[in-house]
């Protein structure tokens, strides 16, 4: 240990590789894969479409057609790798910047364009993918998700639960209790944090002293730092964290090293608080040029290949925006529907009068309500 | 017909819940061998299990977080909050999470979770054990808010908690759990939305929940002797409420007092004494009155009898609404 090295600080973190920035394959005795080269096209394929669907979506923004979006540029390979770990009975709870995770589960990506344009707060159905609904205050679906793998234990169902969050969250009070719960309880989940360094303006050591994966063994369970760009690795990492928390190993905390490429959100300046060299250095170990590299150098993939998959991409974008501007504002009414699962005495009368109030400017009586 | 306390009620309503369905569960602090601080899940885990009646770690976030998990799965828990101050490190997830969920999927979601929540104060108990914290929680759509009174309502009202698909606050009021009365476990109770008019008068109505039904009735008895007739609604369901009951009663006696323990400043009795107006005004013959706690934090518990309103300072304020 240096005189530097904060106190409590030891070995410095391994870092679980399988394939280099530049597309070179490494070999790990824990964590053999192997990937046929259709499965790596495949993956490939995913990185791709959602790194488009991620453009479009900012674009969007941009244009003034969505609110807000939450861009994942940059951490491509740590939620596929991650959501192809996953199998169907497999249950996930995302943040709100899982997209290609969720492109992973068959979510619909216009759905998830829905709720940041505001025409709902979600919207797809969570059993229908084994994929929760977006939870945007910090850390809070970490407990959903231990109760959730607790429910499968009690099941005695063939069922892991991952769970999404960043490195900002990890100072949240609900993630060390879902870490508490999980140890106690022996809970089939794998939390999945994304550290891409940095919570809106606030780098990772405004968060840590020490390596976020080590906090696992003060909880009591296993903690793996994984290159969070390289999408073998998070395959194979969560995929044998997955079959762990199935075979009542309990849980594993995944710190998938990445970086946040763009902003945090688009409503977000972050040149105000990072330097560009930083990003120039992280563009080298992109999640997509790496296997690109993998599939030229092993001669998996030719030209036509790569062509194909942009244009299929541009298709993607072209339809995801088509629909995206199609979708319809709801009805007023909508906002009194599901805040009760039956009827509920205020929340009835009050749609009443407010469809009455309205109807009033349409014929002219206004006799409604406004309230 | 059977004597119980409120607790043992609350106690037997809970094991009938669990009986009829297997995915009821009980978590919280100390619910399992020690049964509850008030012991109101006393054998529940020697019943059912360590699997069905969960001792939690000490963290209420954790609690109802886990537990909405667990409703998302398909269980049905039933979460103790060990004192109403120690809700806040919860709030988050019951405000932001619970109450809100459901909607956020359009009706995929059900989370019938019921938060089991002793509250109000005159057990001489230390800070934060004395709370009434119901405003907050009333003031958040989304959740359903109930407050049982007595022994045979405790019985009744936690299984239908138990079976309403919806996010449920549940108050018991612990200064009366160890109320006797008889309750039939036959019985079938009155639906979860409604409010119950236990005593009929015709010259002011008093609208109370939880603790203070007991200390209203007192009230409309001693008021009786002044040739009084007091009425006497426990509105058993803060949210929704039955209005349909107070502003028929109101609207009758043309007097109407709001009694809680929570402050009075922005309590839930300023929402009551709001619909009230607005739906009896042409009626009212004075303005609504309300008793309840100061504008002070809960009071050290040698100070609590003057801060909780009595027998007294209830029929000071039916001397006032007459006064009018």
């Amino acid at each position: 240990m240096t005189a530097e090295a904060p106190r409590g600080a030891d070995a410095p973190p391994e870092l679980i590789q399988l394939l280099t920035p530049e597309g070179e394959r490494v070999e790990h005795p824990d964590y053999d894969i192997e990937l046929t080269a259709e499965e790596v096209r495949s993956l490939y394929r995913d990185l791709v479409l959602v790194r488009r669907i991620d453009l479009e979506a900012v674009a969007l923004q941009r244009q003034g057609e969505l609110g807000l979006w939450a861009s994942l540029l940059g951490q491509e390979a740590a939620q596929i790798g991650s959501g192809r770990a996953l199998t169907d009975a497999d249950m996930a709870f995302p943040t709100y910047r899982e997209h290609a995770v969720a492109w992973c589960r068959d979510v619909d990506p216009v759905k998830l364009l829905g709720m940041f344009r505001g025409v709902n707060h979600g919207g797809w159905d969570p059993y229908e993918h084994n994929f929760h609904l977006y939870t945007i205050v910090i850390g809070s679906q970490t407990l959903h998700g231990v109760g959730y793998a607790m429910g499968a234990q009690r099941d005695g169902a063939e069922s892991a639960t991952i769970v999404y969050f960043g490195d900002g969250a990890t100072s949240q009070g609900d993630v060390n209790e879902s870490f508490i719960w999980a140890s106690v309880f022996n809970a089939p989940v794998v939390f999945f944090c994304q550290n891409n360094q940095w919570a809106i303006s606030e780098p990772l050591e405004k968060q840590t002293r020490i390596p976020l994966y080590k906090r696992a063994s003060g909880f009591g369970f296993p903690g793996i730092r994984v290159d969070g760009n390289d999408v073998f690795a998070c395959l194979a990492v969560t995929r044998k964290a997955l079959a762990d928390a199935r075979n009542g190993l309990g849980p594993t905390l995944i710190e998938a090293f990445t970086y946040r490429m763009g902003a945090h959100t688009t409503s977000d300046d972050p040149t105000r608080y990072r330097v560009a060299g930083e990003l120039e250095a992280w563009k080298l170990k992109d999640p997509i040029e790496r296997v690109k590299a993998y599939l030229f150098k092993n001669q998996l993939a030719d030209q036509e290949f790569f062509e194909k998959v942009d244009a299929e991409a541009d298709a993607l974008g072209k339809d995801v925006r088509r629909r995206c501007l199609e979708l319809p504002d709801p009805g007023p009414e909508a906002m009194f529907d599901h805040v009760y699962s039956g009827p509920h005495a205020m929340v009835d009368k009050e749609r009443e009068q407010y469809l009455a109030y309205l109807a009033s400017f349409e014929n002219g009586t206004e006799t409604g309500t406004g309230r | 017909m059977t004597t119980l306390t409120l607790a043992k009620a609350v106690n037997e309503g809970l094991r009938r819940a669990m009986e009829e369905d297997s995915k009821v569960l009980v978590m919280g602090e100390d619910v399992g061998k020690l049964g509850g601080v008030f012991r109101v899940t006393d054998g529940l885990q020697k019943e059912f299990g360590e699997d069905r009646v969960i001792d939690t770690p000490l963290a209420e976030s954790g609690i109802i977080g886990t537990a909405i998990g667990l409703a998302l799965r398909g269980y049905r828990p039933v979460c103790e909050i060990q004192f109403d101050g120690f809700v806040f490190p919860a709030a988050d997830q019951i405000i932001t999470q619970l109450a809100k969920m459901p909607l956020r999927s359009l009706g995929a979601i059900k989370l019938p979770v019921v938060v089991r929540i002793p509250c109000g104060g005159g057990i001489g108990a230390v800070e934060h054990h004395s709370e009434s914290p119901e405003a907050y929680f009333t003031h958040t759509a989304g959740l359903r808010v109930m407050a049982c009174s007595n022994p045979a309502d405790a019985y009744t009202m936690i299984q239908d908690a138990v079976r309403c698909d919806d996010p449920i606050i549940f108050f018991e009021p612990k200064r009366r759990y160890w109320d006797k009365a008889e309750v039939d476990l036959a019985a079938p109770g009155l639906p979860l939305d409604r409010a119950r008019t236990v005593r009929q008068g015709s010259d002011v109505t008093l609208l109370a929940y939880g603790p203070m039904v007991k200390t209203c009735l007192s009230a409309a008895a001693a008021a009786e002797e002044e040739g009084r007739n007091v009425e006497v609604i426990d509105l058993r369901s803060l949210n929704p409420l039955d209005l349909d009951v107070l502003v028929e009663s109101v609207t009758r006696t043309g007097r109407c007092v709001v009694v809680h323990e929570a402050p009075v400043f922005s309590g839930f009795g300023a929402e009551l004494a709001a619909r009230i107006t607005e739906h009896c005004f042409y009626n009212l013959e004075a303005p609504v009155l309300r008793v309840g706690g100061f504008s002070t934090p809960y009071p050290p518990s040698r100070l609590e009898d003057h801060y909780l309103p009595d027998l007294d300072r209830v029929l000071d304020a039916v001397d006032r609404v007459f006064a009018y």
